[in-house]
């Protein structure tokens, strides 16, 4: 059982928890992953590790309210317990020093994103930063970034803070005004990772992304994680989750994402009272 | 005065076409008079074949004289002199390449029901909620053990019945391995599995689970932490593809994963249980494994309408049990024999069929099998919803990439030292699929005990040095 230290809502669908887990965080290194099953008899589901404390053996995940498994985790609270956190789990990123990066991160994919740009900061890189959201409220970390990026530029789709668009929008922008970067990293949605990496292919920038597709045991196991990525099939568990953007197949992690939609709205329509 | 059938006594079964329906177990176990029956069948040979049949070396005329006398706990207690699962070896053991593939009595008619009689005994202990071991003193020294699968476990069960204070290392929320994750509910009840790993957890074993050793901590931590030695159980891996066109299509599982959604996840109770699983109306499964034969047999219970296994080569050369064949017959399982898959088709974004080619066997190549070759212009197609790939694994490269010293083949199984199971790093011992690949449970348990005792005779002599 793993003890939630801490809960916090970032907007009315993105929560973060604290969560004492010591064999996680005293291994853990920036683009790798948990696997949770927040109850006994529940399912497992691939998170994404936002940060981490060695020392209070923590670590901090930011999920979406959007499944049967994240209202499940919703309902917990402080010093409630998790089933079963199993990790680090995934490929640390391979990070190298680069002078200029482009951090771009679409709604909860921001989480995944801070670690890596922190790292990147951390390793001399001057970093600016693209967060995008439908509104304001949905853009999270973005004082977080502040903290250390040089420009943080927002994109939403309402216009009620930075462009009126999409982050795509603002990295047009950018590469119009001339700004070169040596390397982006871009997480979130795959239809935005796809749309970023059409247009970095182009500029021939080096893109990272970080996958999250379906998981059963995330270790290895199953091989329902597979992605093709340069022509060949990877497991994302184990060979990813971050990929060289550029040779991802990503209308086959579309299509694959999709496998159990149907099923997934039945669920969440009858809910665990049915 | 032995009994001269020539025939084993009939195990009762569910009649084929109501259990291909439920998930509820095949085979119901012997009666004790079915029992004492069998029994008497054995000659009791001074030369025990039977025992050097069986990978673990049960003392099998023993347990047996005990079931014809009637005391079904002596014949329990025989059996867990050697073997530490006996309830599930006695249903998933190949016992006709094994034990029973040697008796004298299978010459003439069929051999003595050895792996139904092992079955009862060990059944008749878990209801009649006989003890397991007593648990031993402690000797404080500690032994880490990588994987709660059926080579973990007997290796563990063996070195805590020496006093030494083992810990399991788990990467799932639930211990068992292939057990657990695999072999479904209708062959090997998973509440059996359960009782089976608590007799090793009251002998004093720890078991963490969620630790994935390789990235939640290495094997050089483990000894860093005090483990005097580490034993590495890590099982089979990932699931291999045949490597053609619209393998990653949806409706594709590997049978790993198949056979965890529904095993491990329970996904034939969803929506009770919320993991899904797509099984479809027409289903094929490549390979013809035990494997291949679980993933068929679990697909029918779906619901599925068609069920075929296509296998490249002929009957004769199924791997599989020869028991999980003819239950997979029973059950109106379609063979297609000599058959092998060209490409999976899809409409763009679901699997609708597979094209596959007839084969035909050559001369036998070096490994003894005959091998196949495509018949000119034979191709045909079959539709299809779902294509379950069990043609097995790669071995997972957590634990060869993050140990230092660890000698692998080239295809990724760790080199042991076959008469200890030591490997090139001293103080790491492996065994299982880990090792060999895809094999039996039996085979596991078998290198889980030799490594065992070879580490109990390292680190003993060690001691004895250093007083």
């Amino acid at each position: 059982m793993y003890r939630i230290l801490q809960k916090d809502r970032l907007h009315e669908t993105v929560e973060r928890m604290v969560i004492h887990a010591p064999f996680v965080a005293r291994k853990c290194e920036p683009g790798q992953f948990v696997m949770v099953r927040i109850e006994e008899g529940g399912e497992r589901i691939p998170l994404t590790i936002a940060d981490y404390d060695r020392e209070k053996e923590s670590v901090t995940i930011i999920y979406q309210v959007v499944g049967y498994s994240t209202r499940l985790l919703a309902e917990k609270e402080e010093g409630d317990f998790i089933s079963d956190f199993a990790g680090p789990l995934g490929r640390p990123v391979d990070l190298e020093p680069k002078k200029r990066v482009l951090g771009i991160g679409g709604g909860v994919g921001a989480a995944p994103l801070y670690p890596q740009i922190r790292r990147m900061k951390e390793l001399g890189a001057e970093v600016d930063v693209i967060l995008g959201g439908r509104t304001h409220s949905f853009i999270i970390l973005e004082e977080e970034f502040r903290a250390f990026s040089g420009e943080v530029l927002l994109a939403t789709n309402d216009g009620s803070a930075g462009t009126k668009g999409f982050v795509t929008d603002v990295l047009k922008q950018l590469l119009a005004e001339g700004r070169e970067y040596d390397e982006v990293i871009c997480i979130g949605p795959l239809p935005m990772m796809k749309a970023v990496v059409d247009i970095t292919k182009e500029k021939g920038i080096p893109t990272g992304v970080s996958l999250n597709p379906i998981m059963i045991d995330g270790t290895g196991m199953c091989g329902g994680c597979r992605v093709t990525v340069g022509g060949e099939t990877m497991f994302a568990c184990v060979d990813g989750p971050d990929f060289d953007g550029l040779l991802v197949d990503f209308d086959e992690c579309i299509r694959r994402q999709g496998m159990y939609k149907d099923m997934e709205e039945h669920i969440c329509l009858i809910g665990r009272e049915g | 005065m032995a009994n001269l059938s020539k025939e084993k006594v009939r195990m009762p079964e569910q009649p084929p076409l109501l259990r291909a329906r439920n998930f509820e177990e095949v085979a119901l176990g012997y009666t004790p008079s079915q029992a004492m029956e069998e029994a008497e069948r054995c000659l009791q040979c001074r030369h025990k074949p039977c025992v050097n049949g069986c990978p673990v070396e049960v003392p099998i005329p023993g347990f047996i004289q005990a079931i014809a006398a009637g005391d079904f706990e002596a014949a329990y207690r025989t059996i867990t002199t050697e073997n530490s699962l006996p309830a599930i070896c006695g249903r998933v053991c190949p016992q006709e390449s094994q034990c029973e593939g040697v008796c004298v009595r299978g010459k003439k008619g069929e051999p003595v029901a050895i792996g139904r009689l092992e079955r009862f005994a060990a059944d008749y202990a878990l209801q009649s909620g006989l003890a397991g071991a007593e648990k031993p003193l402690t000797n404080g020294r500690k032994i880490a053990v990588v994987g709660g699968g059926p080579a973990g476990l007997s290796c563990a069960g063996d070195l805590a019945k020496l006093g030494y204070e083992v810990t399991i290392f788990e990467a799932l929320h639930a211990a068992g391995g292939v057990l657990t994750y695999g072999i479904p509910e209708f062959r090997l009840p998973k509440s059996l599995v359960e009782e089976e790993i608590a007799k090793i957890t009251e002998l004093g074993v720890t078991i963490h689970k969620n630790v994935v050793v390789g990235r939640s901590i290495t094997v050089d931590e483990l000894f860093e932490e005090g483990f005097e030695a580490v034993f590495v159980g890590s099982g089979a891996g990932l699931p291999r593809f045949m490597g053609i066109e619209g393998e990653n299509l949806n409706g594709v599982y590997s049978a790993n994963e198949f056979l965890t959604r529904v095993n491990l996840m329970r996904a034939y109770e969803y929506p009770r249980n919320p993991t899904p699983v797509k099984t479809g109306k027409r289903v094929a499964v490549v390979g013809g494994g035990n494997v291949a034969m679980d993933a068929a047999r679990t697909a029918l219970r779906l619901g599925a309408e068609e069920v075929s296994i296509v296998y490249r080569r002929g009957m004769e050369e199924l791997p599989a049990r020869a028991e999980e064949i003819h239950h997979a017959q029973e059950e109106g399982i379609h063979f297609r024999l000599l058959n092998n898959p060209k490409r999976i088709l899809g409409d763009g974004v679901w699997v609708t069929g597979m094209e596959c080619v007839e084969m035909e066997l050559g001369e036998p190549d070096a490994s003894g099998r005959r091998s196949p070759r495509e018949k000119a212009g034979s191709e045909f197609v079959l539709e299809l919803d779902t294509v379950i790939i069990a043609i097995g694994q790669s071995p997972n490269p957590l634990i060869r990439q993050t140990t230092p010293g660890l000698s692998v083949q080239r295809w990724g199984g760790i080199v042991v030292e076959e008469s200890t199971m030591e490997t090139s790093k001293a103080g790491v011992y492996a065994g299982g699929d880990a090792v060999t690949g895809a094999a039996t449970v039996i085979l596991a348990m078998g290198a889980g005990k030799k490594a065992a005792k070879a580490i109990h005779e390292s680190l003993s002599g060690a001691s004895v040095e250093a007083e």
